[in-house]
């Protein structure tokens, strides 16, 4: 074996592989911007506050007063109980739907996949519809029940595609991707069917919710979803490496000794979870997944081990900036930041699928 | 270059076990009941020395794919075991065959921008330590990047290190995939149709590429080819399968001759001896008449 020589350092150092150098500099410099994409979105709203505000509302917040205790301003009850958990939020939904479309997109060796084309979404989607029209978890502590509903549905939905696409025990990509569409319209009609058995308000506020919204959840709501997403990431973050090697192709990554069959089950279980947290907070918000990592793959590279970390801060910006415009475009009122979303991710996804085809599978 | 001319010097090993031994070995795919109850693979037996190339041929569906992938543990063995290195395939774990085993597949097709150094790397996974703690990141020991080194240098595509994967020709993608391989530091290196969608400046390449690994690193190959004159040229030995069977093994001079290509193939060729090794050759007759 030779030794490290100055060629060889020159490779491995040039940005053609992974360094730990550039792991925390690209993830450093994305959390410092994570943060000032933050605070911007803080002063914007409905009443748009100071800098001032954000930061004494803020400090408040750390030091632990409570919200609604003598001394507060009315603009910081809204920053603290309003504002700050719905922007916290959107970043975490971001941050979510993009480590999810990571995720899906290396199993499915498809650039274009995300929860929505495979049909996880509906099935949290339909999942969490059921639980609403039997009137179940529409009680406070609202998080914690739903996110199961959605997880229990975005499962089955990827139990019944893989039983679907599965042949000779492999399943092959084509297949895969085929039968997400067909189970896709079979679920969309069964949430459309609930919604048009429901009272017409009660349905109203569902079809809000399923073009994809975001509200300002409760703290104990919030960390509830922090914990999902956290414990999602850290696992998924483990599994990068597998990652890596299952883009090369099945057959190749099984030659190289990943156990390709339970590392995708694990992956499936681990991105329904957290589609099932999505969906029932924030309904069907799309294109996030899908555009967001196909941006950063163009700028830092293919790595799962810098790539999802650097899509979920991407993302949850993203997310942020994109319901800050929800809620000030037609301010007062409010339009779905899935319209927002779609709206800036429908023409990519086009343009993608037009004029880069070469890329595509 | 002979049979005999690798062996016996260097390795102890490859007089008392052959690389690769099969024996019995038969495999089917699982398919519906009733129809097709034919063997993929039927009863073979043979053995690869150490620093042997051998190459597989034979008319289409005849199995050689599904040999290859049973060689290197990606089908399980039906019936009948496969050794390597006195072994059985068995007792062995899909990433313990993967330090032993490379394979190059027939296609690599990547869709996502990684770069030539990163795909070559990913070879090291089956000898990858991973600290918990790291999330993976600066997992690369020294040695994993000196071995990732030299299969770039020995199949020349270090200066492509940097550079797409998907950005590259058919050959540099195919000399990419080779080196990945050989970051594994196999003993064995499994080739599916190394040749096939080349034109045939690339496939003097890595038909070259893969004699001088063979010599420089004592590599034992099996590769399939649809090309006869691949495997005659570039084989020290060649095993015919037809309908899942060992119809012949042995030197191309042996394998690669009228009679034997009529009765597998079903068809006539000439034979006659290359110029320059005076290996078989085959082309097609001028009068190209199906019996």
């Amino acid at each position: 074996m030779q030794p490290m020589t100055d060629a060889m350092s020159s490779w491995a150092q040039a940005g053609a592989v992974l360094t730990v150098q550039r792991w925390v500099v690209v993830i450093g410099g994305l959390l410092l911007a994570s943060l000032a994409v933050l605070v911007l979105c803080l002063q914007f709203g409905a009443t748009s506050v100071g800098m001032g505000t954000v930061a004494t509302a803020i400090m408040r917040l750390l030091r632990g007063d409570e919200a609604g205790s003598p001394g507060l301003a009315t603009s910081e009850i809204i920053m603290v109980q309003i504002r700050f958990p719905r922007v916290l939020m959107g970043f975490l939904v971001g941050a979510s739907l993009a480590a999810v479309g990571v995720t899906l997109q290396a199993l499915l060796r498809n650039p274009l996949a995300d929860p929505y084309v495979l049909g996880v979404s509906s099935g949290a989607a339909l999942g969490v519809s059921v639980a609403i029209l039997f009137g179940i978890g529409s009680t406070f502590m609202l998080l914690p029940v739903l996110p199961l509903f959605g997880f229990a549905g975005g499962l089955l939905a990827l139990v019944v595609i893989y039983r679907l696409a599965q042949s000779n025990g492999r399943l092959p990509v084509h297949s895969l991707l085929l039968a997400g569409v067909i189970l896709n319209a079979i679920l969309t009609a069964f949430i459309m069917f609930i919604t048009s058995i429901m009272e017409p308000n009660r349905s109203a506020g569902l079809m809000a919710w399923l073009m994809g919204s975001l509200t300002a959840p409760g703290y104990p709501a919030l960390g509830v979803f922090l914990m999902y997403v956290v414990l999602v990431l850290g696992v998924l973050m483990h599994k990068a490496q597998s990652l890596n090697v299952l883009t090369l192709g099945e057959e190749t990554a099984r030659s190289l000794g990943v156990e390709t069959e339970g590392v995708k089950k694990q992956l499936f279980v681990l991105t329904a979870l957290l589609t099932g947290a999505i969906v029932s907070v924030s309904g069907m918000i799309g294109f996030v997944g899908m555009v967001v990592p196909h941006a950063v793959r163009l700028l830092i590279g293919s790595d799962h081990r810098l790539l999802l970390p650097a899509s979920a801060l991407v993302g949850g910006m993203f997310l942020s900036l994109a319901d800050t415009i929800a809620r000030t475009m037609m301010s007062p009122a409010e339009i779905p930041v899935g319209i927002v979303t779609a709206l800036a991710g429908g023409p990519f996804f086009l343009y993608l699928l037009l004029w880069r085809k070469d890329r595509m599978l | 270059m002979t049979t005999g001319q690798i062996d016996v010097t260097h390795s102890g090993l490859s007089a008392e076990s052959p690389a690769i031994e099969v024996l019995g070995l038969s495999f089917q795919y699982r398919t519906s009941e009733g129809r097709g109850r034919m063997w993929t693979l039927d009863h073979l037996s043979f053995h690869v020395d150490t620093g042997e190339i051998l190459g597989i041929v034979g008319p289409n569906g005849s199995g050689k794919t599904s040999l290859l992938k049973v060689l290197s543990g990606l089908l399980p063995a039906g019936e009948g075991d496969v050794r390597l290195g006195g072994l059985s395939l068995r007792k062995r774990s899909q990433t313990d065959i993967a330090r032993v085993v490379a394979v190059v597949p027939q296609e690599y097709a990547q869709v996502f921008p990684f770069t030539v150094a990163e795909t070559v790397l990913m070879g090291r996974f089956p000898h990858r330590t991973t600290r918990w703690w790291s999330l993976g990141i600066g997992d690369e020991t020294a040695k994993d990047l000196s071995c990732a080194h030299q299969a770039m240098v020995d199949t020349d595509v270090l200066s492509l290190a940097d550079r797409l994967v998907s950005d590259l020709s058919g050959g540099e993608r195919q000399r990419v995939m080779i080196a990945r391989a050989l970051a594994q530091e196999p003993k064995i290196l499994l080739l599916d149709e190394p040749t096939a969608f080349l034109d045939i400046n690339h496939q003097i390449e890595i038909c070259s590429l893969i004699a001088r690994l063979r010599t420089e690193r004592r590599l034992t190959v099996v590769l399939v080819s649809h090309d006869l004159n691949v495997a005659s040229q570039y084989c020290d030995r060649v095993l015919m399968l037809k309908d899942g069977g060992l119809c012949r093994i042995g030197s191309p001079e042996e394998t690669i001759r009228p009679d034997v290509l009529r009765m597998v193939y079903g068809c006539e060729v000439v034979v006659d001896a290359h110029p320059q090794t005076g290996r078989p050759r085959v082309t097609m007759p001028m009068n190209a008449v199906v019996q």
